[in-house]
């Protein structure tokens, strides 16, 4: 019975307040005679035939939301490639991280929107434009958080492997990117974040498909409802990649979460 | 982030190779467009881009649109600071209010705020107000986690103890749970400034509110890539301020947190 009531209290909380919001909007929208925010109920029926229209290979599911996220996919894994590889040689040189420092800083400090009709001059705005875009803006949080992660690597440890004669290999798998991973991931999670803001805007400047293409193609057409379910859509494609995310880092890391409950004495 | 101080006598040395890294970009992308190695349309050499930096800086037009971009991400910033506080704070303070918003914070932090702009050009249009949705948006999220976290770190003891001594709940706020979240809302601070920039010309660029990123997209559809590039240092150079500031100022008021204090011991 206990636990029955524990399941049901933490259902409760989980949904209250999403359901709670959800009615409200649904309910205080109905009546809505306004152009700009139609009733929910509208913004939910057109959204099935807006993205899921039959059949599905040719709906805008698959040919919008899916290019928009494979070329997300693409740039970010450039950018966690790159952004690791230079971030190691960075953090393992003491020189050389002091020669990059100030260069580094002042790239990552560039907004990365501008970086689209930056390279929009160099390399028109297809495919290649978008994925290169995500993936100069992601690079940056992935590198400077690798520089950091291994520059705070333990010297004991560094040593051990040395005195052990771990091969480069060795050591670069099990101490240096072991070491940096927690590092590295918080500088993925930034990442993220900034490459869905770049697929998105990259594609409301010049595209001919793409998530955000379509929602501000409904917006100057004034196809709100369509709109609204556009701006639904991104959000769950927003919610639904963090998921991904941490279903991944939690699988990566368990090994560190597992050492700093033990260190904290299991809180 | 961790940042350590190296003694005086170290420094020397690690500035001036800094200075020699700014020193060889600076040098490999004059050269590269002289050399024919990029076009020189697409990347103008570094001197011309100097140069139109220069031009821009002489004119009124620069000054006003800089004052705009920074009117427009500082109200964005005060905004979400005060809410996030005043919201991390209460909900973090009442554990039925934590449990109850969790999942619907959790939920709503990973939307991207980019997904608002149709809704802001619909209301707005060209407005600041517009571009301001998207900045609060974003860096909200950024202050209420960092807080939460904050509020949620406070010593149990110390809350039992002030809590014992009938403390009112304002006096609590302000001598328990505010000390313990006060670095962790600077860290939320730091993050919203440069994220809250990042949102400011985003929204200058695509919806045309005035200021530094809209300057920057009328020299794109003009061709005038010198501008274009010059305006680009300028987003880049204001980035950097945002961060150095931001940071000093977290030095300045956790002057006496031990994560600053050991920093410059050591």
């Amino acid at each position: 019975m206990s636990t029955l009531r524990r399941v049901a209290r933490s259902v409760l909380l989980t949904l209250g307040l999403p359901v709670a919001i959800l009615t409200v909007w649904w309910v205080a929208s109905a009546g809505s005679t306004s152009f700009y925010s139609p009733p929910l109920a509208e913004i939910v029926g057109t959204s099935r035939e807006t993205w899921f229209s039959a059949p599905l290979a040719e709906s805008r599911l698959a040919v919008d939301v899916v290019p928009s996220v494979l070329r997300l996919l693409a740039g970010y894994a450039v950018a966690l490639v790159v952004g690791v590889a230079l971030g190691v040689a960075v953090g393992s040189s003491r020189a050389l991280r002091a020669f990059l420092e100030p260069v580094l800083e002042f790239f990552r400090a560039i907004p990365p929107p501008v970086l689209v009709p930056v390279l929009m001059l160099f390399f028109g705005i297809g495919d290649t434009m978008k994925i290169v875009v995500i993936a100069i803006g992601c690079v940056w949080p992935v590198l400077l958080n690798t520089v950091e992660g291994v520059r705070g690597l333990d010297p004991v440890l560094r040593d051990t492997a040395r005195a052990y004669r771990l091969g480069r290999v060795a050591t670069l798998r099990h101490l240096v990117l072991r070491g940096a991973s927690p590092q590295i991931v918080t500088g993925a999670r930034q990442a993220l974040s900034i490459g869905i803001i770049l697929m998105v805007i990259s594609e409301m400047f010049a595209a001919k498909d793409g998530l955000g293409f379509s929602i501000v193609q409904f917006q100057r057409s004034f196809a709100i409802p369509e709109m609204w379910s556009g701006v639904l859509l991104l959000g769950v494609v927003g919610v639904l990649l963090s998921l991904v995310f941490r279903a991944v880092t939690d699988a990566v890391l368990r090994w560190y979460l597992g050492y700093r409950q033990s260190q904290h004495g299991g809180a | 982030m961790t940042r350590t101080h190296r003694p005086a006598g170290r420094r020397t040395p690690a500035r001036a190779l800094g200075l020699a890294g700014v020193a060889a970009l600076l040098v490999v992308l004059e050269l590269a467009p002289r050399l024919g190695l990029v076009d020189d349309r697409f990347l103008p050499p570094t001197s011309r881009i100097a140069v139109a930096l220069a031009q821009r800086l002489g004119t009124p037009d620069f000054w006003v649109a800089l004052g705009q971009t920074l009117t427009t991400w500082g109200t964005g910033l005060a905004i979400s600071l005060v809410a996030g506080v005043v919201l991390g704070v209460v909900i973090g303070s009442v554990p039925v209010l934590r449990a109850v918003t969790a999942s619907t914070i959790e939920f709503l932090r990973p939307v991207p705020s980019v997904a608002l702009i149709p809704v802001a050009v619909l209301l707005y249009s060209t407005g600041m107000a517009g571009t301001l949705i998207l900045v609060v948006y974003a860096s909200f999220w950024q202050v209420l986690v960092q807080v939460l976290a904050g509020v949620r770190d406070v010593d149990p003891v110390a809350a039992d103890t002030a809590r014992s001594y009938r403390f009112s709940a304002l006096t609590r706020i302000r001598t328990v749970v505010w000390p313990t979240t006060l670095p962790y809302a600077m860290t939320g601070l730091r993050l919203a400034a440069s994220v809250a920039l990042i949102l400011t010309v985003t929204g200058e660029l695509l919806i045309g509110t005035p200021g530094i990123g809209k300057a920057l997209g009328i020299a794109q559809s003009s061709g005038a890539v010198d501008s274009m590039y010059a305006y680009v240092v300028v987003a880049g150079l204001l980035g950097v301020v945002v961060n150095v500031l931001a940071r000093a100022l977290e030095h300045r008021v956790l002057f006496w947190h031990p994560s600053v204090r050991g920093e410059v011991a050591a």
